[in-house]
């Protein structure tokens, strides 16, 4: 990649940013006038409380779009992740269950989203099979997995602190949204300052030309697609304080939600390139829209067309400024 | 027999497998290996595999549908006013009209894709949330019940009463069924447009080249599945004698899972329709044997996931590497 490329792909992330920052300044304003009640304190905080859950998932599915892939997964690793911090919770004694209960289950939980990640990114290594079937029939051994162990009921009946952290504000912030900021970082820091990050976009871009310049594109798949699963666990665990149960199925609309908010964050469907900064301003978009549209009578549904055709339009737009970028050229 | 495993490796494997389970069950279990078992079998499967070869199509342009789900809900709640706007209709008016939205519905896919150069997953999941969303809105999630007697009584086409008093019925679904497996089989294997197909999939940028009208594939192959949706959605629709809106999501993901373990590949080129039945076989198959078996239905996901991720880790194994890495290992 020549210089000039690289500085031309820079303007136009950092126009990308710009361009969904000034888009979501328009639609706050505009839900502002349309409504007295989109600018309160309330209504804040509530899009605080849900914003946290889409964002993990997605942070989960960002990663492995930018190295070419796809991990269909991250909603029922996430169920399963759960499953495993209930489940230890319950042995513990439920509601009575201590704190170090709660870390084992979370130690647990990690290691589930870590070895769905791991096989994953180990099927996906070493014998090419697209990521998309790998993660599909993930998805489907992950759900069977669920549906089989908790007979598709609700596991409720957890100690008060784990309601608190999902809850629970520090400084007026909810805990989930501050857990969320956090993974935010965490995943950008390795997206742009690690080795790891750097050979997740080479990945992307070319796996050819990745592994002849002495990548490790084995090695660096398998922890891509590890660091997905664990970002599902800390989804689980912020789903189940959230909402203090657990249902194999719970939040299963996201997933095609979470791969949207990645394209409309500007992360090029073939991978390799996109960052997480616009990925953040587009989930926050859309959790605008939704709480906006809330608050002037329509519905989730609404709300759900409404992000597909956004979709379609901001892909659209990209195609007219490639028009004529062409043309002034 | 040789040159069928040369030259169809997947469809060769996929049936061995088939027989090989089919030997399995039928000695586990009596009730598996009868008329009645076989055919209720065929009626289970045919609007999986109605979606399946209208699916087939669009892998092999090279591109990829999440929304024919959703979309086949949508013609049901569309062909159900539309129909009642008709008069009631018949099951000819119900072919034409469901295809012919699903078609319409295909061709919106095809031109977001083709006229804007967006990728079709991120189409097709726009669309996904589009339909999907404004079915909700505008229906407000009602079930209808009151289908026209056509629609909703069952159409036997062959019955045959078994030694025991039990009947082997072979229904309407599974007829259309095979009328949509011998047209996707005659469109992409007969004629100038199915290969043309099967070129854009392999090469997009080398078929434009050789003047093959690349419009028309991509409209082609879209409106095919959209018109496979509707037929399916109208099957579906009834089979269990409801519309319902949320009946059909989440079967995109099991529909594309079978498609592929036939041997279709998402980067298009590739694929028949032989393949993708027993794709699709193959997991009804095992349902149904653990079915008779007496195993808990809640597991049934569990295995299914375990064959498929065995299936697909497998089929990408290239099994002469393997040997070669052995051999080097031992010599080592």
């Amino acid at each position: 990649m020549t210089k000039t490329n690289r500085k031309k792909i820079k303007r136009y992330m950092e126009g990308e940013v710009a361009g969904l920052s000034i888009f979501l300044i328009v639609i706050v304003i505009a839900f502002s006038l349309a409504s007295p009640r989109f600018l309160t304190g309330a209504n804040l905080s509530s899009m605080a409380i849900q914003l946290p859950e889409l964002g993990l998932l997605t942070l989960a599915m960002l990663i492995p779009i930018l190295s070419g892939g796809l991990n269909l997964s991250i909603t029922y690793t996430a169920n399963m992740s759960g499953l495993a911090l209930a489940w230890t919770l319950q042995a513990f004694g439920g509601p009575e269950a201590g704190v170090e209960a709660f870390i084992l289950g979370c130690v647990l939980a990690f290691s589930v989203g870590a070895l769905s990640g791991f096989v994953i990114g180990f099927v996906v290594a070493y014998t090419k099979a697209h990521p998309i079937l790998v993660s599909l029939s993930m998805m489907i051994l992950m759900r069977g997995i669920g549906e089989f162990m908790s007979h598709g009921k609700d596991i409720t009946g957890f100690p008060q602190f784990v309601q608190n952290i999902g809850q629970g504000e520090i400084g007026g912030i909810p805990i989930p949204l501050l857990v969320f900021i956090a993974c935010a970082i965490v995943w950008h820091i390795i997206l742009s300052r690690t080795r790891q990050g750097f050979g997740t976009y080479m990945l992307g871009s070319n796996i050819m030309a990745t592994a002849y310049s002495g990548i490790s594109t084995k090695r660096n798949l398998i922890i891509l697609y590890t660091l997905s699963g664990l970002m599902c666990s800390v989804a689980g665990i912020i789903m189940l304080s959230r909402f203090n149960s657990v249902r194999v199925g719970h939040g299963e609309s996201f997933l095609l939600i979470t791969v949207l908010a990645c394209f409309l964050g500007a992360v090029n469907p073939f991978g390799g390139f996109g960052r997480v900064v616009p990925v953040v301003l587009a989930l926050i978009i859309l959790q605008v829209l939704t709480s906006g549209l809330n608050i002037l009578g329509s519905n989730q549904h609404l709300s759900t067309a409404l992000w597909g055709i956004f979709l379609i339009a901001v892909m659209v737009l990209r195609w007219a400024w490639w028009r004529f970028s062409i043309k002034i050229k | 027999m040789e040159k069928i495993f040369k030259t169809h490796p997947i469809e060769a494997w996929l049936l061995i497998i088939i027989i090989a389970t089919s030997a399995v069950l039928s000695m586990l279990s009596v009730q598996y290996f009868t008329l009645v078992n076989a055919f209720d079998l065929l009626n289970s499967i045919s609007i999986n595999v109605i979606f399946a070869v209208g699916l087939l199509v669009v892998l092999i342009s090279g591109g990829i549908d999440i929304s024919f789900a959703v979309a086949a809900s949508v013609i049901q709640y569309v062909a159900f006013y539309v129909l009642s706007y008709l008069g009631g209709g018949n099951w000819f008016i119900g072919i034409i009209v469901a295809g012919g939205l699903g078609v319409i519905l295909g061709a919106i896919n095809a031109g977001l894709i083709h006229y804007f150069r967006i990728i079709s997953i991120v189409v097709t999941i726009a669309t996904f949330n589009i339909f999907f969303g404004l079915l909700m809105f505008l229906t407000k999630g009602v079930y209808l019940y009151d289908l026209p007697d056509w629609w909703a009584n069952r159409v036997i086409i062959f019955e045959h009463e078994m030694a025991n008093g039990t009947w082997a019925e072979l229904t309407l679904p599974a007829v259309i069924m095979f009328g949509a497996i011998s047209a996707t089989w005659f469109l992409i294997t007969y004629t100038s447009i199915g290969r043309q197909i099967y070129a854009f999939g392999d090469n997009p940028e080398g078929a434009r080249r050789i003047g093959i009208n690349v419009v028309a594939v991509q409209f082609i192959a879209y409106g095919w599945m959209g018109m496979m949706a509707g037929i399916g959605g109208l099957m579906q629709a009834h089979f269990m004698q409801e519309i319902v809106p949320n009946a059909l999501i989440g079967r995109e993901l099991d529909v594309l899972a079978a498609v592929v373990l036939g041997g279709a590949t998402l980067g298009g080129g590739r694929g028949t329709v032989m393949g993708c039945v027993l794709g699709v076989l193959l997991m009804a198959i095992i349902q149904n044997g653990l079915n008779l078996l007496g195993v808990t239905p809640f597991a049934f996901k569990a295995i299914v996931g375990v064959i498929i991720l065995l299936a697909i880790t497998l089929s990408n194994v290239s099994f002469v590497e393997l040997r070669a890495y052995l051999r080097m290992k031992r010599s080592q």
